[in-house]
């Protein structure tokens, strides 16, 4: 089997302009949605109580809200979870009430209408806890991009290891866009995701940039214009993307099928990450490091630490 | 040139069998056991206890498939849940008081498995059910009764010495002692000086008044936070010993918190009660003219109390009649050390009263010197007289010396009962994660029926794409999932449900490297070379792309783990483990079976890698 019969070069960067304006018209949408709505932050970061319990039949959402309200918190959130017998309720950090207690006080009033009711999970996270997970979710995404700045940087040129990252920081611009736009709960795991996706998409880039390099440092090839030089580097190596994300993808979508509430967000933000990275990895960073004005004389200065093989590939 | 020396070979081998032999506990599932381990430091899990627990379980009649004995536990395992809920029972019962028998599950894997270190791996929370605790300690409230203590003591240091003043008061973190005149100051500043090296003591003089403030010195604070946090740690382990939890996790984290973690507990409700709650201690008079009465004692064991008191039992059942009036409680002790007694050299407790507990205690000795005090301790809403001493003397200054009638041992459990009776500084709630069992045993059986499905998906197209290398590509996924599993079991990483989804997508990931080498192989025929160097030059090729994808992966794992908590924390460490054990697998042990089904053959036509389709006019180049 062979899915890509491609006869000539695909001229990407003809095009290049198109790509620009629909990231920069996905990123606004994203950037804009961040900025009006916000993020529906989960438990995780904003601190409260969430309960997930179970009962035989169908549970009645109205009557569990009702008990809700007798109890005093009726800005509880109640919905089904999974299936139609598992609920979720969601409370909002209360000031004064002990956070221990209050799992404990909604089953006993719970217990009232229907005495099978079952308590499955409770988290609860205290408003300081959550700031600081925040606080470290920031973090961690600092440390990966710059970790991964300096990788490139060390491995590539400047140039391309900035097109790289800003490539991919608008991946995750974009994700976090979704999750937004949709208000879908932003919780640790689909943080985590996020994060993921970031260190692994970066590679289709790197798949990229080497073929660019090589043909840069191909004696037949090097006088090549830059454009064409991307081009053929993006139409040689355009399976791989397409094949790797695709495999994973594979994988992600078995979780997203079969992984149950739990996983669900964290597979979504997996795979709009997976589906944009292949997308914007090539698309976007090629179009960036060619404004950025690359040439050969960046890349085919002789390099001592060149591994076997490497260079002078025949394409 | 597609060969491997001997010594890859058997490298290959090597790992194989490895990765086999520490992913084969996590086949052979768990049965239930009960444990049971003792609850004083004095007691050890030795070959004598698990004698005593053989011939007990023989004696009733059980039928344990095994007993075994490591540091801190000896365990019995039963065929069934029947069995084991029966032995627990029985065994608790005739084991007594000094030992925790709680039940557990425990690995079936055969003895030669778990002699050499294999487990199964170690789950967490999320997938065996429990309970999770954060507990953040209220270091300003330990800090401030530090505080109070010297506020207390230099009270009664200045009474000592005779160094009149007119006021001592405690104001935030800091004390203030005023004077009248300066040659008291100045004396009272010497005097509190020398006798309490952890004060910073500043002079402060205005409008006639001549004052000291002390606050606590920073080398002082610290040791007090950590005596807090230790404390709490203790008190903590204590209650939690008496839930029977099999292997409980209680330990600090960061500067000012504790971690509680409780696996198999159902009933939440009791754990929190249980953690949250302070053992009461009181201090009362006993009633002693009818204590000494065995008519009236008699009365008072059939039903007949006094008026006006309450039986209790002493420490070894002696029972004793005490007044209902409580003069002191608990929250008044700062302090208790065990130690010897410096005129007889018998062990003691010391305790070391608060301000106005030393003011009660004092009068209380005062008016009852020759009658009997009993110290009682209320814990699961049942009362016991710890002790219950003869008043010699006045006791002044809130510093108490139990003696009399006491091993070390007795010494030493007294005062951690007393000091365990109160925590050392309030504790908070901040965190809390429960899974309930049956969710933690559908999150398992999720988790590894999407990573099945996933995985053959995966097979089936690489097998339909690639053909012959496609089935090296999935056998070399398989091995790499017989790694990382072998890895978690012997490291002991807690697996939480994040954690599968990361085995899943470790997946996912590893096989992108195979891809990257079949594309290229198949690139490098496409472009006129022989299979035998095509296979060479892709391996060759692609490894420099494998390491980037792969290094950048990690660096986004690595920084998952120092800011992740929890269950992330896990999806981290399965994200780099299998990261590295990717590039072992895809590489070393595909290329092993490439080299040796293709690399033997001199003339070598045509490869099995699917179809190679040149383009009818050559790309430019």
């Amino acid at each position: 089997m062979e899915w890509f019969r491609i006869q000539r070069d695909i001229p990407f960067m003809r095009y290049a302009l198109v790509f620009n304006v629909i990231s920069l018209v996905t990123f606004l949408i994203a950037v804009g949605s961040l900025a009006v709505r916000g993020l529906n932050l989960g438990v995780d970061f904003t601190g409260g109580t969430v309960m997930e319990v179970a009962y035989r039949e169908a549970a009645d959402l109205s009557r569990i809200r009702e008990a809700m309200a007798r109890l005093g918190f009726g800005d509880a959130s109640v919905q089904n979870f999974g299936t139609s017998r598992d609920v979720l309720v969601r409370l909002p950090v209360k000031q004064g009430v002990t956070s221990a207690k209050l799992s404990e006080i909604v089953l006993q009033e719970l217990k009232k209408s229907d005495p099978a009711v079952e308590m499955r999970r409770v988290e609860f996270v205290g408003p300081q806890v959550g700031r600081e997970l925040l606080e470290n979710g920031a973090l961690a995404l600092l440390f990966v991009s710059l970790g991964i700045v300096g990788y490139l940087a060390l491995r590539f040129e400047w140039k391309f290891g900035l097109a790289t990252i800003v490539a991919n920081l608008h991946d995750v611009v974009i994700i976090v866009g979704f999750f937004s736009v949709f208000q879908w709960e932003f919780s640790l795991p689909v943080l985590a995701a996020v994060l993921a996706i970031l260190g692994y998409s970066v590679n289709e880039s790197v798949v990229v940039f080497d073929r660019v390099r090589e043909i840069f440092r191909n004696r037949r090839t090097r006088n090549w214009p830059v454009p064409q030089v991307l081009d053929h580097a993006i139409t040689a190596t355009m399976s791989r993307p397409i094949i790797t994300h695709g495999s994973t993808q594979l994988m992600v979508l078995s979780l997203l099928i079969f992984g149950g509430e739990t996983l669900y967000y964290f597979a979504l933000a997996l795979t709009i990450g997976i589906l944009f990275g292949i997308y914007s990895s090539v698309l976007v960073a090629s179009p960036i490091v060619m404004y950025l004005g690359v040439s050969r004389e960046d890349l085919a200065r002789p390099e001592p630490e060149k591994k076997a093989g490497e260079g002078g590939a025949v394409v | 040139m597609n060969r491997y020396p001997l010594w890859i070979y058997i490298l290959i081998g090597l790992a194989l069998v490895l990765g086999f032999v520490y992913t084969l506990p996590n086949f052979f599932g768990e049965v239930p056991a009960v444990q049971v381990s003792p609850l004083k430091a004095t007691l050890r899990a030795d070959a004598a206890l698990m004698g005593r627990v053989e011939d007990l379980v023989r004696k009733n009649n059980l039928a344990a498939s095994g007993v075994f004995f490591d540091a801190a536990s000896v365990k019995v395992r039963f065929a069934d849940t029947d069995t084991q809920l029966k032995a627990k029972d029985l065994l608790q019962a005739q084991l007594g008081e000094d030992y925790v028998v709680a039940l557990n599950l425990l690995s079936n894997s055969p003895r030669w498995l778990t002699a050499i270190g294999a487990l199964p791996m170690y789950l967490g929370l999320d997938l065996r059910g429990g309970v999770y605790f954060l507990l953040q300690v209220d270091m300003k409230a330990a800090l401030v009764k530090k505080v109070e203590t010297f506020a207390g003591d230099i009270r009664g240091a200045l009474r000592a010495k005779r160094v009149q003043y007119s006021g001592v008061a405690r104001d935030g973190q800091a004390v203030t002692v005023r004077f009248r005149d300066r040659v008291m100051r100045d004396r009272g500043m010497e005097e509190i000086a020398s006798g309490m090296p952890d004060l910073e003591l500043k002079a402060q003089d205005d409008a006639g008044e001549f004052r000291i403030v002390a606050t606590l010195k920073p080398d002082a604070q610290r040791k007090t936070q950590d005596f807090a946090l230790q404390q709490n740690i203790t008190t903590l382990r204590n209650r939690v010993n008496e839930l029977g939890v099999a292997e409980p996790v209680i330990q600090q984290q960061g500067a000012d918190r504790v971690v509680v973690q409780l696996p198999g507990v159902q009933d939440t409700a009791k754990a929190k009660d249980i953690l949250g709650r302070t053992a009461t201690l009181e201090v009362r008079m006993v009633d002693d003219e009818n204590t000494s009465n065995p008519a009236a004692i008699q009365a008072a064991l059939a039903g007949q109390v006094p008026f006006g008191d309450e039986l209790y039992l002493e420490r070894g059942n002696v029972p004793i009649l005490v007044k209902k009036q409580v003069v002191l409680t608990g929250e008044r002790i700062n302090d208790a050390q065990p130690g010897f007694d410096s005129q007889t050299g018998e062990p003691a407790v010391f305790i070391n009263l608060d301000g106005t507990g030393a003011r009660v205690f004092q009068q209380l000795t005062r008016e009852n010197v020759g009658r009997r005090m009993a110290i009682l301790l209320f814990e699961k809403g049942k009362g016991e007289v710890v002790t219950a001493p003869v008043i010699r003397t006045e006791i002044p200054g809130g510093r108490v010396q139990i003696s009399g009638r006491m091993t070390t041992q007795e010494a030493r459990d007294i005062s951690l009962l007393l000091r365990a009776g109160a925590l050392a500084a309030p504790m908070e709630i901040v965190e809390e994660r429960t899974v309930g069992p049956s969710l933690g045993a559908e999150n398992i059986r999720i988790g590894f029926q999407s990573t099945w499905y996933g995985f053959t998906a995966i097979a089936v197209f690489m097998i339909a794409y690639y053909l012959l290398f496609g089935v090296f590509s999935v056998v070399a996924l398989a091995s790499n999932v017989l790694f990382l599993v072998a890895l978690l079991s012997l490291l002991q990483a807690t697996l939480t449900l994040p954690g599968m989804a990361g085995i899943a997508l470790t997946i996912g990931m590893a096989i992108d490297a195979n891809v990257l080498i079949n594309e290229r192989v198949r690139e490098e025929l496409r472009a006129g070379m022989t299979p035998q160097a095509a296979i060479h030059a892709g391996y060759d090729r692609a490894w420099g792309t494998i390491l980037d994808s792969n290094i950048t992966t990690l660096i986004a794992g690595l920084a998952l783990f120092a800011f992740g908590s929890g269950p992330v924390k896990g999806f981290a460490v399965v994200l780099s483990l299998g990261i590295l054990t990717s590039i072992f697998s895809a590489v070393m042990i595909s290329r092993g079976m490439v080299n040796l089904y293709y690399g033997r053959r001199r003339r070598l036509d045509k490869v099995s890698i699917g179809q190679v389709w040149r383009p009818k006019a050559p790309a430019k180049g």
